[in-house]
């Protein structure tokens, strides 16, 4: 990659994190609170099904997820494995691939 | 007199630690003991120094695990159970015994643009900087590097990635950043932005604990992904 989209990358990756910062906070609390009392598969589902802000919140944790792993995990497969160019930034593009199709479908099961 | 059991990293990469037994002194330097072993024990240890008083950044050594300025370590503060231990620095070509190849280390002072350069010439009047600006301010607490590669050998990056640009380079270019004078300013941060410059730092700040003169390369290298950031986001990078 260039010095330009290395730049661009690491704007995405803090930028990510800001997010994810507040999702990882709001999806902790919720849980705490909902569990309260013991939850049950049925109950869950019964609360998650078609609420459309929670589809909403855990589309963008998902995304937000997809945008910071991959970009983090470049300078580790370089500095680990000595892996680097464009081989090393493909995987990462298909490593945010299967996280935001895994993402995805576990947010349209619990959501839609 | 009491004795010091001293390591000493002898030949190549390949080469293996050598022990002597040196006297002790009071306020003895570990430059002392290395000089001590090569004017009286064995002549052909091949080590650097030059100023002897932390000006001119040449004598860096390993010393028991960490880098350090001899010239200035005492080695009451770094002796354990009356022993040392002096390896060449790391992350540098070891060309014999003590001494490091420093090409790589200052050519990334060039990659980063780590020079000053102005069209002024003395027919000019002065820049007027005040010395109390957040500018000025940030030169002083990153101006007084010597170049003693103590920053470069203690970073993990620069062990993980060779073409990183490493603390000292990237210090001296956030100094030149601060400099209204400077007139390159747009193509040092073009060359110490991206993966082998400012954006490799993982804040380690190993570089910033080891530095003898107290710099803090990691305040200079998150100043220029700021600076990096700004040009980016003003489209100029």
């Amino acid at each position: 990659m260039s010095r330009r989209s290395d730049t661009f990358a690491w704007i995405a990756q803090r930028a990510s994190a800001v997010v994810l910062a507040l999702c990882v906070a709001v999806h902790l609390v919720t849980i705490v609170y909902a569990v309260r009392g013991g939850l049950t598969a049925a109950e869950i589902f019964a609360r998650t099904k078609g609420n459309a802000a929670g589809f909403f919140f855990y589309s963008v944790f998902v995304l937000a997820v997809a945008v910071h792993a991959p970009i983090g995990l470049r300078p580790v497969l370089t500095e680990w494995l000595g892996w680097r160019g464009r081989s090393r930034d493909a995987f990462a593009v298909l490593f945010a691939a299967v996280l935001l199709a895994m993402g995805m479908r576990a947010v349209l099961n619990v959501f839609v | 007199m009491s004795t010091l059991r001293v390591s000493v990293w002898r030949g190549g990469t390949d080469g293996a630690l050598q022990s002597f037994e040196v006297p002790r002194h009071p306020s003895q330097t570990v430059l002392d003991v290395v000089t001590h072993i090569q004017r009286r024990l064995d002549p052909t240890l091949a080590y650097r120094y030059a100023c002897r008083v932390g000006m001119c950044g040449s004598c860096a050594m390993t010393v028991n695990g960490a880098p350090r300025w001899t010239c200035r370590t005492h080695v009451d503060a770094v002796a354990k159970n009356g022993a040392l231990e002096v390896r060449p620095l790391r992350n540098l070509p070891l060309i014999r015994d003590l001494v490091t190849d420093m090409r790589t280390f200052f050519d990334k002072w060039e990659r980063a643009k780590g020079h000053y350069e102005s069209s002024r010439t003395k027919a000019d009047d002065c820049a007027r900087i005040a010395p109390d600006s957040a500018e000025r301010k940030a030169i002083d607490a990153g101006i007084e590097c010597i170049g003693c590669g103590v920053c470069y050998a203690a970073c993990d990056v620069v062990s993980w990635q060779a073409d990183y640009l490493g603390p000292a380079a990237l210090n001296r270019a956030w100094t030149l950043v601060q400099d209204a004078r400077d007139e390159k300013q747009l193509e040092r941060l073009r060359a110490v932005a991206g993966d082998a410059g400012c954006h490799a730092c993982h804040t380690h700040m190993s570089c910033t604990e080891r530095c003898p003169k107290h710099i803090s390369p990691t305040a200079g290298i998150a100043g220029l992904k700021r600076a990096v950031l700004k040009a980016t986001l003003k489209g100029d990078l």
